[in-house]
Parts: structure tokens; sequence; C-alpha cells
């Protein structure tokens, strides 16, 4: 029995307007760790607060636990949400805050000191207890808003956008800890994101969406290496996946698998590319060209060397792309297509 | 760029307050040219006089209780009014109507709505066969009821002007927090009582000293509801002075009794600027 389960969830704010969210189908895995992805505005936040109870359905059901809580208030639905703002009390200790869904709950106020305190070393928190939410770091208020989420031991976690207001520094920590922290309690969590790094760091599975619509479900691996459409295709990946239109075909090919034709073995379709833009970014160089002749030619494309020492500036090289590598959609529908066999000299 | 308000504060502030002091400590009065030295004379004569112990109970209560029924019922209000609904626009300008209207326009209203005969509540009061014709209550003409009707009409004066300061301290705080206390599964009465209203606490005591203020100051109610009367049972210590000391002619005594006043705004002029201050701190 799957933890959440949407059928066919349909948000729109404005009567006769577009969907914030439409038609979507989803179930989570027991346990799992499940990123909600897509740009600002693709209703990924809205979906999120449905399933909270925050925002009624426009249609569509919504099931947590085999039970359709569509008409539930948040706190029958036995979630847990942390805000992207944190949305902590700040006239409260962190040991009120982290207290409060007990309290509200009504559990027995002899259990409250046990469990803050379980929260709180969970979290490595047992030392701020006594300080308000002003007194505390970024990164501090995180982990009391987690801790005042797992207090009530939730069926699911709902995480939005949790880390977008640390600095880039603290993030990678946090979401370190974060991942440590859904090992080490295993509840499912479903955890909203714009940032493709987080998604594919953290996810289990991504669910990335764009107008309100999925566009596809899968592993981070799936969703990076067999993108479903070109939307999905280009909104992962930095620099995005090169595209090219060929007839009724999209050809599309990740930047790290272009490389100088030297370094490709096997089948390959190779061009001839100028290079007009080299990036050193440490790790990793970034190159960027315009194809000479052939079908792709004047077409501008990205390339992701671990060295482009060997290339010029407004010099013209052999590249090539591992037949394998390559992606096809349906220029159309954008989906993908089988592989085929193209040329393009 | 400091002397026009200089100047303002020294012949309209200064000038006057002066003047007070002055006149309490002498046996000045209207139409007489001597003045005299009389010491303390003027206060130990007031505080000997049941008018203006009245008076003094007076003032607390109608401050008091106007401001307890003034914070419950804004607090409704600005709850009810904060939530989108067709025609929300329109009901907070009729709202706003009493603050703006002039206070005497409004008290001669409910001098009317008062009145011992004409008064349209006693009308709707026998109309339900609730009273009988001519024997309905006299709204002013009772102390306890004189009482609770000059405290009412206080009330309904500062009740937009509350409601509007409580919206607007709504308003500021994020929807986040609201929506974390459902999510933590709070009630409405546990948000409101336990979450949001302490954090509007800054806001109402803005509220409620800005109401203190208007109240214990303000004449204009009881001159023209009850002009202090029935036997000076409304009297309050503002319109005690202008009674006495310009009515009466006695200025000695209308000014010491003002000056009674002083101590206690003293006291809500501080705690305003302390509470401006932590809002700007925080």
């Amino acid at each position: 029995m799957a933890v959440v389960e949407t059928r066919d969830l349909t948000k729109v704010f404005k009567e006769g307007g577009l969907g914030a969210v439409n038609s979507v189908n989803l179930e989570t895995r027991e346990g799992e760790f499940l990123v909600f992805l897509g740009p600002s505005g693709s209703g990924k936040t809205t979906l999120l607060r449905m399933i909270a109870g925050l925002e009624a359905p426009t249609s569509g059901d919504i099931l947590i636990g085999g039970r359709v809580v569509n008409d539930l208030s948040p706190r029958e639905r036995r979630i847990a949400m942390v805000f992207q703002s944190y949305a902590l009390y700040p006239h409260l200790s962190v040991y009120r805050n982290i207290a409060f869904p007990l309290q509200a709950q009504k559990v027995k106020k002899e259990l409250h000191k046990e469990k803050v305190e379980w929260a709180a070393a969970l979290l490595g928190i047992g030392a701020l207890l006594e300080r308000k939410p002003r007194e505390l770091s970024g990164g501090e208020r995180q982990r009391v808003a987690l801790a005042r989420a797992i207090v009530r031991e939730p069926a699911v976690f709902l995480l939005d956008e949790p880390l977008s207001n640390l600095d880039a520094k603290l993030r990678a920590s946090a979401r370190e800890e974060l991942e440590r922290f859904h090992r080490r309690v295993g509840t499912t969590t479903i955890y909203v994101t714009h940032d493709q790094v987080e998604a594919m760091a953290m996810g289990d599975r991504v669910l990335v969406l764009n107008k309100g619509v999925v566009h596809q479900l899968g592993t981070p691996a799936e969703v990076y290496d067999n993108p479903a459409d070109t939307f999905v295709a280009t909104f992962l990946g930095s620099p995005p996946m090169n595209l090219a239109e060929l007839a009724e075909l999209i050809v599309g090919f990740r930047p790290e698998h272009l490389r100088p034709s030297s370094s490709v073995t096997g089948d390959a379709v190779s061009f001839r590319l100028k290079v007009e833009n080299i990036e050193y970014l440490g790790a990793e160089w970034i190159v960027s060209g315009t194809v000479v002749g052939g079908r792709l030619g004047g077409k501008k494309v990205f390339s992701r060397l671990t060295s482009a020492q060997d290339l010029a500036l407004e010099g013209t090289y052999d590249f090539a792309v591992p037949q394998r590598q390559l992606k096809f959609f349906d220029r159309s529908t954008e989906k993908r297509i089988e592989p085929r066999a193209v040329s393009l000299q | 760029m400091l002397a026009p308000a200089v100047l303002y504060i020294l012949l309209l502030v200064a000038g006057p307050f002066l003047l007070a002091i002055f006149y309490a400590f002498s046996d000045a009065r209207i139409g007489n040219t001597q003045l005299h030295f009389v010491g303390l004379e003027n206060f130990r004569s007031i505080l000997q006089s049941p008018s203006f112990r009245i008076a003094v109970r007076n003032s607390f209560i109608f401050t008091i209780g106007s401001q307890i029924v003034v914070i419950i019922a804004s607090s409704i209000l600005a709850i009810a009014l904060e939530q989108p609904f067709r025609g929300r626009g329109m009901l907070r300008f009729l709202m706003l109507l009493p603050w703006v209207a002039p206070i005497a326009l409004g008290a001669i209203g409910w001098k009317w709505i008062l009145d011992s005969i004409y008064s349209v509540i006693s009308w709707v009061l026998v109309a339900l066969h609730l009273y009988k014709p001519f024997g309905a209550p006299m709204w002013l003409g009772e102390p306890h009821l004189a009482i609770a009707s000059v405290l009412l009409v206080h009330s309904w004066r500062l009740i937009p002007f509350s409601t509007v300061i409580l919206l607007a301290g709504r308003t500021a705080i994020p929807k986040d927090i609201p929506e974390a206390a459902a999510v933590d599964g709070a009630g409405f009465w546990r948000t409101e009582f336990l979450i949001l209203l302490p954090m509007m606490m800054p806001i109402i005591s803005v509220a409620v000293l800005f109401g203190i203020i208007f109240t214990f100051t303000d004449m204009t109610v009881v001159y023209i509801l009850t002009a202090g009367g029935p036997f000076d049972s409304t009297q309050v210590l503002p319109s005690l002075a202008f009674t006495l000391g310009i009515q009466g002619s006695d200025l000695a005594a209308g000014a010491a009794i003002s000056l009674t006043l002083v101590p206690l705004l003293v006291i809500i002029a501080y705690l305003m600027l302390r509470v401006a201050h932590r809002a700007e701190v925080t």
C-alpha cells in the first residue's frame, strides 16, 4: 500500500484558467525519498500543499495510507511539513516549538520532555532548547524545523525547498545531513525543489514537473540518461542537453558525450566544431562552439571536457558523439522515441 | 529647519502647559484681573470634592472598560475581515466611518439613539413587547445606564481604528506560521491564542495605548451625551475641568484638575516610546 497516492489530482486557481496542477497520478513507495523537481510555477509546491491539506484539490483524489483524505484537515492526515521559511514560532523557545505538535495533538504531557529530547538529539540541537528562533543561525533553524516535524512520528514528511534559504556552503552540508537523517528515520519523504543538483543527489526517484504536468517519474539515472521528453532533457544537466532539429526528429546529446574525435572510440557520429568560448571551471572545462558544415551546420553546442588545454579559441576541430549516446525525440510531440541511425554529415 | 517645530511646541504645547501650572497654584478666575499665589489650596480643594473622585473613577472605568470591549471586538472583526470575500472592500470602508467622522457628529447621533423619548433602541424594545410604551429604561438618565452608554459609545468610536491596526498586524504575519500550526495539528483556537495572539502583542499594545490616550483625554462624548450628568455620575476629568474651569469661571480649579492627568499620560507616553523602540529593533 502506497503511503501517498494521488489520482488525477488537479488544481485550478482561476475558474476557466490553466491548471496549476493537471491530472497528476503518483504513488510513493514505502520509505522512499521522492523529489518534485520543476522550475518556479511548475505546480510542485501546489501539489505538495494539496497533499498536506493546505490547498483543496479542484478534482481528483489524495490517498494517504490507502485512505482518501481529500476532506481531512492537515491535522488528521498524520503528515509533517517543513516550510521554505521554516515557519518557526518566533515567540516560543526551541523546546516549545518542538513540543507544539505534541501539545496540539494532545499527547500526554509526561511524554513531551522525552520526545522533544529524542528529536533534538537526533538533529544535534540538544543544547539550543532554551533559545528563541531569532537567536539561531539558518542551519540551526532548519534543524529545529525538522525536529518539530519528526517529533510526532508522522507517516509522511513533506519538505518544501528547505535548503533554499541557506547559503551555498551551508547548503551542501545541510543536504548531506538531510540524507543521513532520512536514512536514519526511514520515513517516506516528499521533497520539493527547483535545484536539479539537490534532486539528483537526494532523490530515490524524481518527479519532473512543468506547468502543472508530470513530464517524467523515475530514478535520477533514468531521468538524466533517458529523459522522457525535451523538457526533461534540457531541464536537467548544466549545461543542458544539446538538441538539434533534423527533419521529423530532434537529436540530443549531453555535453559530456561531445568530445574531440580522437578520444571517442567505437560507433560515433562526428562533425567539425568551431570553438567560440572556453570556460575553465576547475575540475572541468565547458567549451561552446558552432558546428561547421553538415546537417547540423550553424548549430550552437556545448561540450564538457576534463581538459581543453589542446583547444584554442576560434580554432576548428573534429568532435564526435558515441552513437549510443544519441537521444531521439519526435519533433511534434517532443517525446523520446527509439534510437535510429542518422547521418549528421 | 528645526525652528518651526520648536516654535510650534513652545507656542502651542509648552505655553498652555506652563500657564496651566501657573493657574493651578493661583486663584485665577474668569473676569478677575487680580491673581494671588495660593500654594496647594486648589489641589486640596479638588481632592476633597466628591465630583472629582467620581471623575477619576469614571475616567478609569471608561478608559479600561472601553479598551477591553475594543480589543475583543476589533480582534473578532480583524479575523473576519482578513479572509477575502465579496464586498470586503466596501465593508472595510463602512467600518472606518465611525473613526473618520468628527466625534461630535457621532456623539450627537448616539444622543438621539439613546434619547429618553425618541430612542430607537427603546422603540424596538417596546415593539418587541419587552417594555411597556414609555416604560423603556432612560439610557442617559440613570447613572449606571449612562455610564454603560458612554463606555459603549467610546468603544464604538475606537473599534474601527483598532481593527485597522490589528488587520495590519495580522497581514504582517507570514502565512506560513498559521499553516505550520495547522499541519502541527492546532485548531482555530489554539492557533489564535497560542500562536497569533502572542505574535500580535506589540501591535495590540500600540492599539491599546492609542485607545487609552483617545479615551482618557476625550471630553466630547461625555459632554454631548450627558454633560456629565445625571448628578455628575458620568463626569470625567477633562469634562470636569471644562465644567468648573470654563463654564464655572474657576480657572484655577480647572487647571488643577487638568494637571492631575499629567502623571498618567507621562507613563503612557513612556510606554509608547518603548513599544515604538522595540518595534524598530526587531
